[in-house]
């Protein structure tokens, strides 16, 4: 086959052709000036001001408070107190992402469309509405159920469960699992629906039952996508988790919030030396940790 | 070629990685068990049930009071513009720094490979300006937005602006990062047509670099934008205005049909923000 130069696929170079530049669409600026107009409306409702920000006063006053920061404390006792506080952030990001694995895992199944109620599993069943129906009512009660997991925030949960469970770290580690469990639900679900549905359609030939291919067919597709996933939800948690002690759910926040209340800004700043050091470690570790599962 | 799962089955034969995971994995789950202090039984005693009871039957009905709505109105866009301004001082403070973040736009690739060569000075001077930004765009975003806000509040006072300022400084850091990720993505063909009829560096960046990047950097900004009005809606619980605030009051005062409503209204608030900014993207 030849091709001339003029039939080349040119889609894959991202380059804008001339004709699209040549003509500025009238939306273009319509939107622009739309941006603009929102952007002076929040200017003046949030209550910006830059002047403070850049005054003698303002400037002299954030920079006075960095220079307080420091030199760090690193005194014996503090030094200690960190420790813990960082070893409580990484039990709550820990089994607060394990309980979200074990939330999703046990609804997601639920909540595939392809698992529960159509697609090549179900194709030789007669289209009755009822069974139909049966089906489609589990699956949109774990697609509510994770939703509610996951449009509210951990923070909330975290002030949620301080009041039902009381002050610690037990309440962060359910607001980091309820709220993660949601999101995890999500994106196990999305895996589940566009799973390879070649090795379903074999198994089902060779008359395995539907519990058999979700364990010999499905699940070790799927596996190590949900392993990446939970990883990269932990890299997310432990940073939630140094902030959840704000509402009373320990770990590092909580020393962080008394330090900032009672102006100890030098052990302040050998907190958040400490956050740096666990979420880069984490980091490390989670990277790690993925490139030997897949 | 070997198919993945037999090089996984080969792997996971000859090495120790699974015992020393498996022994690790239980260790971390033993102690991290003990130290965030589980206590499952909490929901079947009687004082937890209570609390839950209290709080599933406080939740309804939702309070609908027109004075209650009205008074909500204010703080609901207030967050609206926290995110608003705070993604805009993000923009702003991410593509400079995000720019002088590329490594191929500061110290090598096509574009310096005449400056650079044969002066190790010149060399050293760009390295250090660009180490520096990375550095700097990495401390941002490492300090969370709450850490961030708490001290602005100390700063500069109650109110939307530690808000700004927080998610300002907190995403600056992160777009800055992936600013600077999308930079060094580039085809760099047209970048070296460019050179090669005699464009200066700025013409460069502004007619080879800027025009292939755009798309990406707006939907990443926009993306960003989603995740700051979530945040903005929650900053409110160390006193930097909005929603959360109101979340925060209405729990220490036990009023859960409120709580309910505010969690409506940010249900629906974040929903709509996810919607327009899938459409915006959709027509990039």
């Amino acid at each position: 086959m030849t091709s001339s130069p003029e039939t080349l696929d040119r889609s894959h170079i991202p380059w804008p052709s001339h004709e699209a530049a040549g003509k500025p669409s009238p939306w273009g600026y319509l939107l622009l000036a739309f941006l603009a107009i929102i952007f002076v409306w929040s200017y003046q409702g949030s209550e910006i001001r830059l002047s403070q920000l850049f005054s003698r006063e303002g400037g002299g006053q954030i920079v006075a408070y960095i220079k307080r920061l420091f030199p760090p404390d690193l005194s014996a006792n503090v030094l200690h107190e960190t420790f813990k506080g960082a070893m409580e952030t990484f039990a709550i990001s820990f089994i607060g992402t394990l309980l979200a694995a074990v939330i999703a895992l046990s609804v997601v199944f639920f909540a595939s469309r392809n698992l529960i109620y159509s697609g090549l599993l179900y194709e030789m069943e007669p289209k009755q509405g009822w069974s139909r129906a049966m089906r489609l009512l589990p699956y949109l009660c774990a697609r509510a159920f994770l939703n509610l997991l996951r449009t509210i925030p951990e923070m909330v949960w975290a002030l949620i469960f301080v009041f039902l469970v009381g002050l610690g770290p037990f309440p962060g580690v359910l607001a980091l699992g309820v709220h993660t469990g949601g999101v995890l639900g999500k994106l196990f679900g999305e895996v589940l629906e566009d799973v390879d549905p070649q090795p379903i359609e074999s198994l089902q030939s060779t008359g395995a039952t539907r519990l058999q291919i979700l364990f010999y067919g499905i699940l070790p597709q799927v596996l190590p996508q949900f392993i990446s996933y939970t990883l990269y939800r932990w890299e997310v948690n432990i940073r939630v988790a140094a902030v959840l002690g704000f509402v009373g759910a320990g770990g590092l926040g909580q020393r962080i919030h008394i330090a900032i209340s009672l102006f100890f800004e030098n052990q302040l700043l050998t907190l958040i030396i400490a956050v740096y050091i666990l979420v880069t470690l984490v980091d490390y570790l989670s990277a790690y940790l993925r490139r030997r599962v897949i | 070629m070997r198919s993945p799962a037999l090089s996984s089955i080969t792997r996971s034969e000859k090495s120790v990685f699974p015992y020393v995971f498996g022994l690790f994995f239980a260790l971390a789950l033993v102690d991290s068990w003990r130290r965030a202090g589980i206590d499952l039984v909490v929901f079947f005693e009687a004082e937890g049930r209570s609390h839950l009871w209290k709080f599933l039957t406080g939740m309804f009905p939702p309070e609908l009071s027109w004075n209650f709505l009205s008074m909500m109105f204010r703080p609901f866009l207030e967050t609206i513009q926290i995110s608003m301004m705070g993604t805009l001082i993000a923009v702003g403070i991410g593509f400079p720094l995000g720019v002088l973040g590329t490594r191929t736009f500061m110290v090598g690739g096509v574009l310096n490979e005449v400056d650079v060569r044969g002066s190790p000075s010149r060399l050293a001077l760009r390295w250090s300006g660009y180490s520096m930004v990375r550095g700097i765009l990495s401390l941002f975003r490492s300090i969370p937005e709450f850490v961030w806000a708490f001290m602005f509040v100390r700063a500069v006072g109650l109110g939307p602006f530690p808000g700004v300022l927080a998610i300002g400084v907190a995403y600056g850091g992160m777009l800055g990062k992936v600013y600077s990720e999308i930079f060094e993505g580039v085809n760099y063909r047209p970048l070296e047509a460019l050179q090669s009829t005699g464009a200066n560096k700025p013409q460069i960046f502004f007619y080879g670099w800027l025009p292939q990047v755009l798309p990406n950097f707006v939907s990443y900004t926009l993306y960003r934008w989603e995740c700051a009005v979530r945040a903005s809606a929650i900053l409110g619980l160390v006193g930097a205005g909005g929603l959360g605030q109101q979340i925060e009051i209405s729990m220490r005062m036990f009023n859960f049909h409120e709580v309910l409503t505010l969690l409506i209204i940010l249900f629906l608030m974040v929903a709509a923000v996810d919607t327009i900014s899938a459409k915006v993207r959709a027509m990039l």
